[in-house]
């Protein structure tokens, strides 16, 4: 244990998120009050929610922070705006406004808060957004996000529900992230895999989301702390279950071989023993089944669409030049929700 | 050879990551690793699982203690079952787990040889039984066996007024042993109400091997 590894990164990124299963048990006896303008809310555990102020705009919002899963503050500052700016995106909205989300430590130079703060709005102005303000309190570990405002025509929301049989599953960054981020405190991962990984959680989704915005998309979410498979699995309501070719997951090709090595992390378990049930596995790949439960810190959209769409808006996001992929089908009701080739 | 981690208050991957190296670094033998949460528990196991090596876990207070068993390729032979027949001694845990472990993971019986609770009034001590047996089953931590013999024997009858505290330890996992001559002695043989027979071997092998005794 490289002691200078953990005053930085403690539990990186996403991983830190409290499971799926302890927060739906808490959530669910929330009392909700209705709202007709609230168009998307925790019901569906959506990426954003969006409320209608007029009959064509409509606002989103969201909000995301972490702890650090990378050294560099500025990358880290880069890489947490870069994933809280994602649910708009996955909702097939516009940024707009920003708010940032502080916690840090007193002890620690404030220069690297500077830096992270820097990274932070780097990002938002890249996605054509405004910084106007935050909180900022002292804390024992760093902590660093946003809260975001967007706007969207109420009619043209990408909810994470809606999917259609024969629907195919386009992925559009790779997965292991949290795997190779994980090997890398501790000094394990090679420089090509941290920085692929470093280049997928700073790219915006909202190149991806302006691709897509051109076809047929049936229903859209962004992966993150829940793993591919937990968020796919939000998306299959009712009767739709889903195929995943496994070989056809874009990844980070050394993630592989660190699942091997076992830099999972508790998260990871914590998606898995939520799932495992629903899910057949008819490859026999641990690896691959760990690079499916790794959570992800800005990670990709998963959208299904039109079939016939499918190969042509494939080609299109390819230009955006991170592995990306179709990786399965939206098919009826079987008895398991999610079945892995 | 063995080797003891005390992982607690870390994160996974730590863990697992340790008790790795600690594999490497021994070529056969035991890896015990101490964790704080259940999801160490399963991604230990999920290591050892993925390695092949057997493993085992179990609570210790309010951590838990997960057992790597390492075979090494050449010694194929060696498994969970003959490991400590096969090795000359049985591993020893280092001081400071030892004392953690001694206090946390050592057996608790209870042997109880009468109906009542110490001596004196007959009614008193029926009485008092009944509210220790109830106490014992109201534990967090119950014990693992409880061994009634000579009058105490009585105890384990559907004549008994505990039989419900009893069942409900029985169900929760503690072994309830009843001395086989004892109810013969009294006709109650047909009356057992929890629990199994045992006979005198066994209940010296129980306080014989290392176990903390209770003799209300």
């Amino acid at each position: 244990m490289d002691a200078k590894n953990t005053i930085f990164c403690k539990s990186g990124g996403c991983s830190a998120k409290i499971g799926p299963e302890v927060l739906h048990k808490v959530l669910e006896n929330l009392p909700r009050k209705k709202d007709e303008h609230l168009l998307v809310g925790f019901d569906h555990s959506d990426d954003a929610a969006v409320y209608q102020l007029t009959n064509e705009l409509a606002i989103v919002q969201t909000l995301d922070f972490f702890p650090p899963m990378v050294e560099d503050p500025y990358l880290f500052g880069q890489i947490a705006a870069a994933n809280a700016l994602s649910d708009i995106y996955a909702m097939g909205g516009e940024v707009k406004t920003a708010l940032n989300i502080v916690c840090y430590p007193e002890k620690m130079d404030i220069n690297e808060l500077g830096r992270i703060l820097e990274g932070g709005n780097d990002k938002v102005t890249e996605a054509g957004g405004i910084l106007v303000g935050g909180h900022s309190i002292h804390d024992q570990d760093i902590k660093y996000g946003l809260s975001v405002t967007g706007t969207i025509h109420p009619e043209h929301i990408l909810k994470n529900t809606g999917c259609q049989i024969g629907d195919k599953l386009i992925l559009t960054k790779p997965l292991g992230v949290g795997i190779v981020t994980t090997a890398s405190r501790f000094g394990e991962a090679s420089k090509e895999a941290l920085d692929m990984a470093i280049l997928s959680m700073t790219t915006l989704n909202k190149y991806a989301a302006e691709v897509i915005k051109k076809y047929r998309v049936t229903s859209c979410t962004d992966i993150t702390g829940f793993g591919f498979l937990s968020h796919l699995m939000e998306m299959l309501e009712d009767d739709r279950t889903a195929v995943i070719e496994s070989d056809q997951i874009p990844y980070i090709k050394e993630s592989y071989d660190y699942a091997l090595e076992f830099f999972l992390t508790g998260a990871a378990q914590r998606n898995r023993n939520y799932l495992e049930h629903k899910i057949l596995f008819e490859c026999t790949d641990f690896a691959m089944e760990e690079l499916l439960f790794d959570p992800q810190t800005s990670g990709g959209l998963l959208f299904s669409i039109k079939s016939e769409d499918a190969i042509l808006a494939l080609n299109d996001l390819k230009k955006l030049n991170l592995p990306c992929n179709i990786v399965g089908e939206i098919t009826g009701a079987t008895d398991v929700k999610i079945r892995v080739h | 050879m063995e080797k003891q981690i005390d992982a607690r208050g870390l994160q996974c991957p730590f863990p697992v990551i340790e008790a790795k190296k600690a594999l490497k670094e021994i070529d056969t033998g035991i890896i015990r690793i101490l964790v704080d949460n259940e999801i160490a528990v399963q991604n230990l196991t999920k290591m050892a699982m993925q390695k092949q090596f057997e493993v085992s876990s179990e609570k210790v207070g309010d951590d838990f203690l997960v057992s790597i068993f390492a075979v090494s390729t050449v010694q194929e032979s060696l498994t969970y079952d003959n490991f400590f027949e096969k090795s000359q001694q049985i591993p020893k845990l280092s001081k400071g787990l030892e004392e953690l472990f001694e206090t946390k993971t050592k057996k608790t019986i209870i042997v109880i040889s009468s109906d009542q609770f110490g001596n004196g009034d007959e009614k008193l001590g029926k009485i008092l039984m009944k509210g220790f047996l109830y106490a014992v089953s109201k534990q967090e931590k119950l014990p693992e066996v409880i061994i009634f013999y000579h009058q105490g024997a009585k105890l384990t009858t559907n004549d008994s007024d505990s039989i419900q505290d009893l069942k409900e330890m029985e169900a929760e996992g503690v072994e309830i042993l009843t001395c086989g001559t004892c109810l013969d002695y009294y006709g109650l043989t047909e009356k057992l109400a929890v629990g199994s027979i045992t006979n005198m071997y066994d209940i010296v092998e129980h306080l014989m091997s290392d176990v903390k005794i209770i003799r209300p």
